[in-house]
């Protein structure tokens, strides 16, 4: 990819984390660990890849986006709010009482295509916008966003099994495979893997990345918009807590905010990495 | 009575869908490997491109239904009762209630009429389940008529609504011209002075039995047919309390959660009369034909008489 693109994107990511750190700190709560293991695919996805228009949210033939992770929402917040589907001052009232910014995503805020946070539900709800794409010959695409631990969830086989059987074609999963979940490694807890092999024997086309890198994040979205007939899956290695040296691969950020101290350590490693970015 | 004319629900549901599909464009329906027995197969024979069978998955089906609708479609997710509503009541809960989405679920095989099925099949809970999501809309059609009208008034309605059909064919009762479905609006089938008897469902024709018989010893019972469950016709429930001092509910469900449930909660807070419930007794219901078992668990007009004398002694 452009080197040039690519530097912005980081740039644009390291601010999306610090939206995550600044929402979830004001909050005093929320799960930042997958949020920042998620940020650099979400960032890529609004600002280089989805046709979607902040000033025309609703516009039927847009692409969308179902973050099926929804507790991952600060992220999602973070990226729309520097699209300009809201103000970035939003950010800070993430979790509070009046606050367009739900604890998990609501299909009443701007930018926000479908409402999630119960594992499982949005690969489904993603599946059925796919479906209305095809009836309608439409050529949105649709992306859907999920844990690792999340495919635990019976639902999501459902739908992995619909997805594949309707040669849906317009709709592309994320696994977001950071390795942990709230009670531990997913190894530990209920493994889901092989995932690949999971996926691949279900019909989908698996493409596997590393997802802080956005050569590999470029190259498997291009390769999925070659896909015809079956739906596409990008299994991106990730690291959860990615970009605040504290918060790396540690499951205790999975749902924790942090404390003041922690915030100002989080926004100086941050603010580094953005100033050797813009250097 | 030779001459009744008898029809399930469920025959109405699939004939409806059919029917008002070249009106309504966006209408699609959705099953989950019970088409043949939802009736929806009916609606798949005349338009197979707008039928998607999910397999046995009523939880990844209510998901569909939900994106489906984002986009603009009106989907009817149809499966057994126990499996939309119970099965799938989270889904229902935070894919289609909670961003308030323009889904019809067509319940079908609802209440103990499902038969020699047995109890795993015997929804008696899913009014109770629905009522309790907000935004929800319930309707209990009473005849094919009415289940007709009912499906017509959902596709009109903008938002989540829950219907209820059952397997075994009923009495056509609503076959007069007057007949007019209001959503929300409750219907004096017979007026009457000493009771009021809230039936919903395929007890409305038993109720009106019961008030016949109840005529020739001199009670006069108000028989109230109540389609829509929720929101419920407070106002006709609080005005039949004021009017005749007493009321029986009757249900093809459980006698918590449901029709009783709402409306004894309903008249508690505007008009306290005593409330005599008649439906599934907190109990499983088990194997046998569905007449059967409708009598042997109450949901007949003998019980409605005995349930209805013993109301106007508490008054």
């Amino acid at each position: 990819m452009d080197v040039s693109i690519k530097k912005d994107l980081q740039k644009k990511a390291c601010k999306v984390r610090m939206g995550v750190i600044e929402s979830t700190y004001n909050a005093k709560s929320g799960h930042p660990g997958g949020s920042l293991s998620i940020s650099d695919t979400l960032t890529y996805l609004y600002y280089n890849k989805m046709n979607v228009d902040p000033n025309d949210p609703e516009n039927p033939d847009r692409d969308r986006l179902v973050l099926s992770k929804g507790h991952t929402a600060p992220a999602l917040y973070a990226v729309l709010a520097q699209k300009g589907y809201f103000s970035e001052n939003e950010l800070k009232s993430l979790r509070h009482i009046g606050s367009m910014l739900q604890g998990h995503p609501c299909i009443h805020t701007n930018g926000i295509d479908m409402s999630s946070g119960s594992l499982g539900q949005g690969i489904s709800a993603a599946c059925g916008m796919a479906l209305a794409g095809k009836i309608d010959n439409k050529s949105y695409k649709v992306y859907t966003i999920l844990g690792d631990g999340e495919i635990q969830e019976g639902q999501v086989w459902e739908a992995a099994m619909f997805a594949a059987h309707y040669k849906l074609d317009n709709l592309v999963a994320v696994v977001d495979n950071n390795g942990l979940q709230i009670d531990g490694s997913i190894n530990e807890v209920c493994s889901p893997e092989p995932i690949t092999d999971k996926f691949a024997s279900f019909g989908w086309h698996v493409i596997t990345i590393d997802g802080h890198n956005f050569d590999d994040i470029d190259r498997a979205f291009i390769e999925a918009d070659t896909i015809i007939d079956k739906p596409v899956v990008i299994i991106q290695k990730s690291v959860k807590g990615k970009g605040v040296s504290f918060m790396e691969n540690q499951v205790d950020w999975h749902g924790k905010a942090p404390n003041k101290e922690q915030y100002e350590q989080a926004m100086a490693e941050l603010n580094a990495q953005l100033k050797e970015l813009e250097e | 009575m030779a001459d009744v004319i008898k029809k399930a629900t469920r025959d109405s549901y699939g004939e409806s869908l059919r029917d008002l599909a070249e009106e309504y464009k966006n209408l699609v329906v959705l099953d989950a490997d019970l088409a043949g027995a939802t009736r929806t197969s009916i609606f798949k024979k005349a338009y197979p491109e707008r039928f998607f069978d999910c397999g046995i998955a009523e939880a990844n089906m209510m998901g569909i239904a939900a994106g489906l609708a984002t986009c603009g479609k009106i989907p009817f997710a149809s499966s057994f009762a126990m499996f939309a509503a119970g099965r799938a009541f989270e889904i229902v809960r935070n894919s289609i209630g909670y961003p308030h989405l323009n889904v019809k679920i067509g319940a079908t095989h609802a209440g103990i009429s499902v038969g020699e099925d047995g109890a795993t099949h015997q929804c008696n809970e899913d009014i109770a389940l629905m009522r309790t999501i907000p935004g929800m809309t319930i309707i209990n059609p009473c005849d094919d008529v009415e289940a007709k009208a009912a499906v017509k008034a959902a596709l009109d309605f903008e938002g989540p609504v829950y219907m209820r059909f059952g397997r075994l064919a009923v009495p056509i009762i609503n076959d007069k011209e007057s007949y007019k479905f209001e959503l929300g609006k409750g219907i004096v089938m017979k007026d009457g002075n000493d009771i009021t008897i809230v039936a919903t469902g395929l007890m409305v024709n038993e109720a009106l039995e019961a008030a016949k018989i109840l005529e020739t010893e001199g009670i006069s019972a108000r028989v109230v047919n109540i389609h829509t469950i929720k929101p419920l016709d407070k106002e006709l429930i609080c005005k039949c309390a004021k009017e005749t001092g007493a009321i029986v509910t009757a249900e093809e469900h459980s006698i918590i959660g449901g029709l009783g449930s709402a409306v004894a909660e309903t008249v508690t807070e505007c008009c306290p009369v005593p409330v005599i419930k008649i439906g599934v007794n907190d109990v499983y219901g088990h194997s046998g034909s569905a007449v059967d078992l409708l009598k042997e668990f109450g949901l007949s007009a003998e019980n409605i008489v005995n349930k209805t004398k013993e109301a106007v002694k508490l008054k």
